[in-house]
């Protein structure tokens, strides 16, 4: 696939709004993976946040950052579906519950086998504005047989006020990015939703405006 | 029309001389470096490039016309004010006034480009003031209006209001052809910065009797009071050379200049200290955000402002 309408997007549009609109304090820059196959795993309250989490990365590494992303929802309208494998290069997901979970992480498997790194959001959807949601046990099931990739977490803070589900209007913000250190696939769900979840917990000290809304 | 070649020859030369201070810091920087390579100076050589950017940006901005100035300034204020009211807490429904505050910095710089000195001087203390209460409203929100209104309020007098007062001085009669109207712009920068400069260092130097523990610990009546002597007297020098001040009236400037840019400094450091943070931001490397370099300035621009334009207009 051509990488350069991803180049293009993220260079003349995505970095100058993160850099002008937002302003990011980013903690834990040396905890991010440089190379797959690996997993961010991120709190998930607006569009902007996987924008912004691409953003961290330089551009000639854009093309092995592959966004986990609703299929049904991203695969709407053609436009959409254009913009979301070109520019965007998210690995679909069938959210229907129709497909069985072989069939339904066989594209992350594959992007996983070819190195690349997978951005997913355990709490499943955005949510309501600047609220951590319950997370879910997908993650533990994908990685079951791959105890060994690295799962980062990686807590936002201010995106959805940003851009919160449902709004049009985009309000400046400076937004926190705090990047934690990585933690492995533990042996049940259970156990590994805590594990993440204390992280998550963890890295909320880093955030410089505190006060969810 | 670029005015590179037509800069006025005392605002040149002091700009030569603000780069030969920076030439000179970080010669000595890095011959520091280079006897003693093992100690670290990460945050002093931060602070020195952030310097360099930052002298570069505003050198380059008010060279090239008064306009590409003001727009500076607006993107400055722009970005204060984004950075105070993300760390000071407002409501998720207030997201659209603040949209709205956001809109008072282009006309607000507006005022300051015609020179229209009466829409300027009330334009964010009456009509933005009376409009964003009237925008909460409409949200439907009680709970938490008086702190919303107040934050917002104060955010944008703060951050726009008192920072477009540097604008305006560019939009001034020129009353110094040697300075140009770019003359009081640097006699601002450079006496709120030797302001900051002198009271670090007569504090660190003398310092002994606390003013006001509680907010500044650093803060000493030595450093305040040696700061307040230096700015003085160096204003009185500097204030004919680059303004149409005479010595006499550039003694007060550069007095008012010092008592303000203290109360500034220490105003800010109450908001921080209130939300319990050290920096305001993250946007100049070495230096915090934006508001901490700032800080002083929300205070010395109007203030000074408003003198010179008493004295001379």
């Amino acid at each position: 696939m051509s990488r350069i309408p991803k180049i293009l997007f993220f260079a003349l549009i995505v970095r100058p709004v993160v850099l002008f609109v937002l302003g990011l304090n980013k903690r834990g820059m040396n905890n991010l993976p440089q190379n797959g196959p690996a997993v961010l795993a991120a709190n998930h309250n607006s569009h902007l946040d996987t924008l912004v989490l691409m953003s961290l990365y330089p551009l000639s590494a854009l093309h092995k950052l592959r966004p986990v992303a609703a299929a049904d929802y991203f695969f709407r309208n053609a436009i959409l579906k254009w913009f979301a494998l070109s520019c965007i290069g998210i690995v679909p997901l069938d959210r229907t519950g129709e497909t069985d979970r072989e069939k339904l992480f066989a594209p992350c498997h594959e992007a996983l086998d070819q190195g690349d790194i997978l951005i997913l959001y355990p709490e499943g959807s955005r949510g309501k504005p600047e609220e951590r949601g319950r997370l879910r046990k997908g993650l533990f099931y994908l990685l079951k047989e791959r105890k060994a990739t690295p799962i980062t977490p990686v807590l936002m803070n201010g995106l959805g006020y940003v851009l919160p589900k449902g709004e049009a209007l985009i309000v400046p913000y400076c937004c926190d990015v705090i990047i934690g250190r990585a933690i492995k696939a533990e042996s049940n769900p259970k156990q590994f939703i805590e594990h993440l979840s204390n992280s998550f917990d963890e890295l909320e000290q880093y955030c410089l405006s505190k006060e969810l809304r | 029309m670029p005015e590179f070649s037509l800069l006025p020859v005392h605002s040149f030369y002091v700009m030569c001389a603000v780069i030969g201070v920076l030439v000179v810091s970080t010669i000595i920087r890095l011959v520091r470096k280079a006897r003693n390579p093992d100690k670290d100076d990460t945050e002093l050589r931060l602070r020195i490039n952030s310097w360099w950017w930052m002298i570069a940006i505003l050198f380059a901005a008010i060279s090239y016309g008064t306009g590409t100035g003001i727009v500076l300034f607006a993107v400055v204020s722009f970005l204060a004010l984004k950075e105070f009211l993300s760390i000071v807490p407002t409501r998720f429904a207030d997201r659209r006034v603040i949209a709205w505050a956001y809109l008072s910095i282009p006309v607000q710089y507006y005022w300051a480009s015609i020179g229209w000195y009466g829409m300027f001087i009330i334009f964010i203390p009456v009509y933005t003031f009376l409009f964003l209460p009237l925008r909460m409203l409409l949200t439907g929100e009680t709970r938490g209006f008086i702190h919303s209104a107040g934050v917002i309020h104060w955010a944008v007098m703060l951050t726009v209001f008192n920072l477009s007062h540097i604008a305006y001085l560019l939009a001034l009669p020129d009353k110094n052809p040697l300075a140009g109207a770019i003359g009081p712009l640097l006699f601002l920068f450079l006496m709120t910065q030797a302001n900051d400069v002198s009271q670090y260092v007569w504090g660190k130097s003398f310092g002994k009797h606390k003013i006001i523990p509680k907010i500044s610990p650093n803060k000493t009546w030595e450093g305040f009071l040696g700061g307040l002597v230096t700015v003085t007297l160096i204003s009185s020098l500097l204030a004919p050379y680059l303004t149409s001040l005479n010595w006499q009236r550039g003694l007060l400037a550069g007095l008012i200049i010092a008592l303000a840019g203290f109360v500034g400094d220490v105003v800010i450091s109450s908001v921080k200290r209130d939300l319990q943070i050290k920096d305001s931001g993250h946007l100049i490397p070495g230096h915090g955000g934006i508001l901490d370099r700032l800080d002083s300035m929300t205070y010395t621009a109007p203030l000074f402002f408003h003198y010179f334009y008493y004295m001379e207009f």
